[in-house]
């Protein structure tokens, strides 16, 4: 495991084997002691070229993070397909601080390399790649609760990027995160899809937040959630995270995914 | 006086500063607020305000004290009672560390043990100990194990209790990264559960020493236990006050090395 990074652009787009494909894809919870049974997700369908950038966006509660745990295998599906077409398991980028706070940042990064035997001299030349790509170089040997809350998140995707699986499964990185930061991880984001070249499946509740990162959009309906539509989103790469907001596009698409998102109904 | 900003006049920094200073005046008092109450100890002995019989002037124990430091009396006494506390600590905290994890990480387990463990549990350590002492003697034996089933219950409850708060997503996290079921108890589990071990383990070693004095009490011819007993059975109550004093000691100075121990081990747990 472990080979250097790859230096590619972004993988031209295959017709015919999607990355991901998920097909009518239900998920439910059931609550024994009140009897009840939630539909979490529902009937849910699309696919994921390889290399390519996909934002879910939809309300709180709708079931887009469940979708993104069925992915990584964190939750089970009740019904429908799910095929991940990759050499390696997909890497998941966490909501929260999923930091491990006993460890430090350079030990947070190396930790799925370190549960594969691969040799110290190893990791840690990996690490020391990862560190510079996120630029927490000079924060190797800190611990957790010495780091802001984008240095944590900083930590995450450099941990998640590791062992250069092909897949990225992104929770709402930063969305705890302020503004200005935020804008700053996104832009560092995009610089880093385009040198890995990897599939990002991302979840966010901001409609800016999808619309700056993704190829397409895929919006949710509140609970059960389903699939309301599946925009392209036309901006060329390389982005730049605050001109990309002078085109007059930008808005308009914000306005087109705001109306879905207020009236699921009349998608 | 280093970083004064100019806009502050003198009476602002004053008034800014009191708290501080009244703070650092109480933190200063709380330290000899104890020895005031052995002065008062001293004084009404001396007068004749209390029963010197039963309580003998805090001068008084000291010098009795120093006697048998002098003779080297006491430290046969300390000796054995360290070497059971420490033996029966260590065979009752590894596996109840070991169990807690297991419990705590594995639901079928908990399920099917846990109920065993909830029953044994509330038996009073010291109601046993004639059953112990029937069983391994009136050796060393029996106090290590009397020890031991005293540290294993709570190292067991903090431990598993530990487990159980780890966040979620660490466990997502070590899942994720493609942990084995050992990787992610000895990696996850373990670490995450450190903060709760410290606590089951200063708390054991506190119960530890309430045993073992029962336990020396009762059936021992050596130990600080067996010490203060015998003292009280001669009406050496001097001797027997420098016995309550040195075990408290003991105790004490077996805390202060958990906690040393745990800020070296969970530099994390405060944050």
């Amino acid at each position: 495991m472990a080979p250097a990074l790859k230096l590619v652009s972004p993988a031209p787009i295959e017709a015919a084997r999607p990355a991901i494909e998920v097909a009518h894809l239900t998920k439910a919870f059931y609550d024994s002691e009140g009897d009840r049974v939630t539909l979490a997700v529902s009937d849910v369908s699309f696919s994921v070229a390889p290399g390519e950038f996909v934002c879910i966006v939809g309300p709180s509660g709708c079931g887009k993070t469940t979708v993104l745990r069925i992915l990584a295998d964190l939750e089970q599906k009740l019904s429908g397909t799910v095929a991940l077409h990759s050499a390696t398991p997909p890497a998941m980028v966490f909501q929260e601080a999923s930091v491990l706070p006993w460890l430090t940042v350079a030990e947070n990064i190396a930790f799925p390399l370190s549960l594969k035997g691969v040799s110290r001299a190893e990791q840690d030349k990996r690490v020391a790649e990862l560190l510079a790509l996120t630029g927490l170089t000079d924060f190797a040997k800190a611990r957790p609760h010495q780091l802001s809350g984008g240095m944590k998140q900083r930590v995450s995707v450099a941990r998640a990027l590791v062992d250069d699986r092909d897949i990225l499964l992104m929770d709402e990185p930063f969305g705890a995160l302020d503004e200005q930061t935020r804008l700053t991880l996104q832009q560092e984001l995009l610089r880093i899809w385009e040198t890995t070249g990897k599939t990002v499946v991302f979840i966010t509740h901001s409609v800016d937040e999808a619309l700056t990162l993704a190829d397409r959009v895929l919006v949710m309906s509140p609970r059960p959630g389903t699939l309301v539509a599946d925009l392209k989103v036309p901006f060329e790469r390389p982005r730049d995270v605050v001109e990309m907001r002078r085109d007059k596009c930008f808005w308009d698409l914000t306005y087109e995914v705001w109306h879905l998102l207020a009236s699921p109904a009349r998608a | 006086m280093s970083a004064v900003p100019a806009t502050l006049t003198e009476d602002e920094l004053r008034r800014l500063k009191a708290p501080a200073r009244r703070e650092r005046w109480f933190g200063l008092a709380s330290y000899f607020s104890p020895l005031l109450l052995l002065l008062l100890w001293e004084v009404s002995s001396q007068l004749n305000l209390i029963d010197r019989r039963f309580f003998p002037a805090p001068s008084a124990i000291a010098e009795t004290a120093w006697r048998m430091v002098l003779s080297f009396e006491l430290f046969d006494h300390i000796g054995a009672t360290l070497r059971r506390v420490g033996v029966g600590y260590a065979m009752g905290a590894v596996p109840g560390i070991v169990m807690g994890l297991i419990l705590g990480l594995s639901r079928p387990t908990r399920r099917l043990l846990g109920p065993i463990f909830s029953a044994l549990y509330p038996v009073p350590k010291i109601a046993i100990l004639p059953l112990i002492l029937l069983i391994f003697g009136v050796g060393d034996a029996s106090k290590f194990v009397v020890i031991a089933i005293g540290v294993f219950f709570l190292m067991l409850y903090n431990t598993m209790s530990g487990v159980m708060q780890t966040p979620q997503i660490y466990m997502d996290v070590a899942k994720n990264a493609g942990a084995s079921r050992f990787q992610t108890f000895r990696r996850i589990a373990f670490p995450a559960a450190l903060p709760s071990i410290f606590t089951g383990l200063k708390l054991a070693a506190g119960s530890s020493y309430i045993i073992i004095a029962a336990a020396e009490f009762l059936g021992a011819r050596s130990g600080v236990g067996f010490f203060i007993w015998a003292s009280w059975q001669t009406f050496a109550v001097s001797r027997m006050f420098v016995g309550i004093v040195v075990i408290s000691a003991m105790g004490y100075l077996t805390i202060l090395a958990l906690e040393a121990l745990e800020r070296r081990f969970v530099p994390w747990a405060k944050h």
